[in-house]
């Protein structure tokens, strides 16, 4: 046992012994998270049970200075909760009871161990769903959820995690419990809820969700599309969207993604197309038949090849699965593949396609794209052998520059993967020094030490001023405008 | 008034404000001047800063200098066939987008489609020092960096003045129309209607009013059309319809006529019936309901914390007193907190919000 033993004595002395972990095998499993390139073990893991073991790891962890990383089922994809070799790492897994369902208010009250699924699944019975489905969605905690703002297949019409949240229970690193939110739609005073949504476990840690529940649509229909050019495609979402339409689902696959997910699936996707796109139509029956002519009309219009509308429930979950499978499926391609995870608007498809395409030739890795075309969130794959030296830095490498691309079109590093330790560097292109000056005195109104999380999603200035010089150094400054420091 | 940008000229003014020591009361049009305490300070007029700044309907997204009239956003945005999704009410013809996003104001349409803060996707701020920063940008999803974006929406100005603000927007509904039914008793119209917002129906607005209960949807024809089928009552004419949603909306609907304090309470929307003397008008599906008199602040504000949410004194009364709901005390020291890491020297606004934030 390695962990200091003041530390594990006056946490034992709040929390029973059996939840406190310091075996190294026992540590083992906490060591990374979905981003598995980035690896460490904790001094410690810490399981409460109760809120009050909570409170008192982070009181005890503040009094003795000592740095805690909250973790819910560890799917990150950004190394969020990477544990530090002198910290804590307080696991959320035994908090994983949906304490109430209010089927009148349309709310459910969670522990933040709860799965995403596991809501859905709890409140079907009463025609209800929790709307934000992100890929990960049967192993991902909605506490995770709320700390990245996650999103998935269904936010271009029912929004992302935040807009989906009535109230969070919060312990800060004091140790004080906060309601943050209320049971109504809005509360008094700052909109601390949006705040705390998406900040990554660096301002507090959530110990209890209040989702919103949506009434199930009567009826969803899928058409998915098929082109001979990427930009084509492209011009086809902002046709759909310009004629009014928000569908429940707009996703685009390029060549490389389709042919993978039908040798994995055989969903029937048109392996000879340059990219398709699934749209997907929700609402009432006479909505949805109305709106489905008016689409189909709409694509065939835009250039589309081939349309296939889902005739019943069986073949929309088929037309989904291939897209819903094109992680796994690119896995089957290559012994590693790294996801990304850049926002554009989505007029800049083309150009940044072509810009990631260059890139991928500049680094000699594949590199395929899925998109969440509807509100432009690129999720480019690149295919690496983690094996095969310098293979895996230069894959990160190549993955930075797309970010980069990003905000060079107005874009962001991130749409819901969150920064974590992996985008730390794109922060610095993304935020000037002041912006990062002031993200760091908001942190530290909940954190005044430092201690959650850190190291994670806000760069120091140093850092910032190091990966400058080294951009400068590689002999092309691309973005003369940002400031050095 | 012609579109210009003022940043330097407001982000000089704050510095010397700050250097000073002296404060500063932000105004935008002025049409909500009524809401919120009394502020201190010597006015910084920002509605000359305007100007939409970009629109790309495809996009669906608007970026706009703060001091731009919301009628001016209205009327570029139904141009295109768009619109704002939260419906936001003006309450005067100066209203601006920033003190629509500063007081966070949303219309009769907020339960069903979301609310200022849902679109808001970016903004460009000044800080207490006087610094330009941006946060979030024009993109739908951008989870970089904490919100702070969004954390401005009712934040009244007291972190920042608000330069830009990027904004979702969303179609007009191919679709409208209102029904009205005849609904005596408060506590029947809130269970009415929580039952059928657990319902897939293209609900827009809703309101209860004087033992009638006016349902507004929304979207494609025939989705309208079948619900108002299955819903019943009787169908309002376009004009009368829109008219009631408008009166609703700005507050000139006679319920808001008089001189009494006017009361907001947000609540659960399945909360029963606030015990409250006269009339209640009530909106948003149950959650946002209205009264006028007068009353000790304190048993209001527990009233509304025993229907699940907050009360706040919308207009009228004593604006030196507390005008919104009390906060827990460590939510207050979290307030002064963030207050003080955007705002060191208490330039902006002092006391619009909270006394001494
Ligand atoms: C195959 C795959 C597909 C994915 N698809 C999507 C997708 O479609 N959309 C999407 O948005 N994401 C997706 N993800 C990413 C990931 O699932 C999400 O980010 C998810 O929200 C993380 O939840 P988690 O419980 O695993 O959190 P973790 O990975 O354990 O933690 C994530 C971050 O949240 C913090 N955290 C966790 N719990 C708490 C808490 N209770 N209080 C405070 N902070 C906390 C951690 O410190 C860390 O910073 C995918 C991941 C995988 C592996």
């Amino acid at each position: 046992m390695s962990a200091p033993v003041n530390l594990y004595t006056k946490l034992a002395a709040g929390v029973p012994e059996h939840l406190l972990l310091v075996e190294t095998e026992d540590l083992r499993p906490y060591e990374c998270d979905g981003l598995s390139a980035y690896r460490q073990v904790p001094l410690l893991v810490a399981l409460p049970e109760t809120i009050e073991q909570v409170q008192h790891v982070l009181r005890t962890c503040n009094e003795l200075r000592v740095p805690v990383v909250a973790r819910g089922a560890g799917t990150g994809l950004s190394g969020g909760a990477l544990p530090l070799a002198e910290g804590v790492l307080l696991s959320l897994a035994k908090f994983n009871r949906v304490l109430d369902i209010d089927p009148v208010n349309r709310t459910a009250r969670v522990q933040p161990g709860v799965r995403n699924l596991a809501i859905s699944q709890a409140v079907s019975d009463l025609g209800l769903y929790y709307a934000p489905d992100p890929s990960s969605q049967i192993a991902c905690t909605i506490g995770g959820n709320v700390a990245e703002n996650a999103g998935g297949v269904h936010c271009l019409k029912y929004g992302l995690t935040v807009h989906n949240i009535q109230s969070i229970e919060l312990v800060t690193m004091t140790g004080e419990r906060l309601t943050i939110g209320s049971q109504a739609l809005d509360s008094a005073g700052f909109d601390l809820l949006a705040l705390l949504t998406g900040s990554e476990g660096l301002l507090g840690v959530i110990v209890e969700v209040t989702v919103k529940l949506l009434p199930k649509p009567q009826v969803a229909q899928v058409v998915m599309a098929a082109f001979d050019r990427v930009d084509t495609a492209g011009a086809a979402v902002g046709r759909i969207i310009a004629e009014g339409i928000i569908p429940g689902g707009l996703e685009m696959m390029d060549q490389g993604c389709i042919q993978a997910a039908e040798d994995y699936l055989h969903a029937g996707y048109p392996t000879g197309a340059a990219a398709i796109l699934l749209c997907e139509l929700d609402g009432t029956a006479e909505e949805v038949a109305e709106q489905m002519e008016q689409v189909q009309a709409l694509l065939r219009d835009a250039g589309a090849t081939e349309l296939r509308v889902s005739r019943n429930e069986q073949e929309r979950l088929l037309f989904w699965a291939g897209r819903k499978a094109a992680f796994p499926a690119v896995g089957r391609l290559s012994p590693d593949y790294y996801c990304m995870d850049g926002t554009i608007p989505r007029k800049e498809l083309p150009r940044v396609l072509n810009g990631i395409e260059a890139l991928s030739q500049e680094f000699g890795l594949r590199v395929l794209n899925v998109f969440h075309a509807g509100d432009g969130n690129l999720h480019p794959l690149i295919l690496f052998d983690a094996n095969r030296e310098g293979q895996l830095h230069a894959a990160e490498e190549l993955g930075g520059r797309i970010l980069e691309l990003c905000v060079e079109v107005g874009g962001a590093i991130t749409g819901e993967h969150g920064v974590g330790m992996e985008k730390i560097n794109q922060m610095c292109v993304q935020f000037r020094r002041e912006e990062i000056v002031q993200f760091h005195a908001l942190k530290a109104a909940f954190d005044p030490h430092g201690l959650l999380n850190p190291g994670k999603a806000v760069p120091t200035l140093n850092r910032c001023a190091e990966y400058g010089a080294m951009r400068v150094s590689r002999g092309e400054l691309r973005f003369p405008e940002l400031e050095r420091f | 008034m012609h579109d210009q940008d003022l940043s330097a000229a407001l982000a000089e003014a704050v510095v010397d404000a700050a250097a000073a020591g002296r404060r500063l009361r932000i105004e935008g049009g002025g049409s909500k001047a009524f809401y919120g305490r009394q502020a201190e300070g010597e006015p910084l007029a920002v509605g000359a800063h305007r100007g939409i700044v970009s629109y790309e309907p495809t996009e669906l997204v608007l970026t706009a200098r703060a001091g731009t009239p919301l009628a001016d956003i209205d009327a570029a945005l139904a141009a295109q066939g768009q619109m704002l999704g939260f419906e936001p009410p003006g309450f005067g013809p100066g209203a601006t987008l920033g003190g629509t996003v500063a007081c966070g104001f949303s219309g009769p349409r907020r339960p069903y489609a979301g609310s200022a803060r849902d679109f808001v996707l970016g903004v460009r701020l000044l800080n207490g020092r006087g610094e330009n920063l941006r946060f979030g940008g024009e993109v739908m999803k951008n989870v970089a960096g904490y919100d702070v974006s969004r954390l401005q929406v009712g934040a009244l100005g007291c972190l920042g003045v608000l330069l830009d603000v990027s904004l979702k927007v969303l179609p007009r509904p191919q679709a409208e129309l209102t029904l009205v039914q005849d609904v005596t008793l408060a506590g029947a119209a809130i269970e009415r209607l929580n039952r059928w917002a657990g319902q897939p129906l293209p609900l827009s607005a809703s309101a209860w009013d004087d033992g009638r209960l006016y349902l507004r949807l929304s979207g494609a024809g025939s989705a309208v059309r079948a619900a108002a089928t299955s819903l019943g009552g009787e169908v309002l004419a376009e004009d009368a319809a829109a008219a009631y949603w408008q009166g609703l909306r700005e507050h000139t609907h006679a319920f808001f006529a008089g001189d009494a304090p006017l009361w907001r309470f947000s609540v659960t929307p399945a909360a029963a019936p606030l015990d409250l003397p006269g009339a209640t008008l009530i909106e948003w599906g149950g959650a946002q309901r209205w009264w006028r008199g007068e009353a000790e602040p304190a048993a209001l504000f527990a009233l509304a914390r025993a229907a699940g949410g907050h009360a706040s004194r919308f207009r009228g009364g004593d604006r030196g007193g507390e005008v919104f709901q009390p906060l827990a005390p460590a939510l207050a020291a979290l307030h002064t907190g963030l207050k003080a890491s955007f705002d060191p020297r208490g330039v902006f606004n002092p006391g619009r919000l909270y006394a001494g934030l």
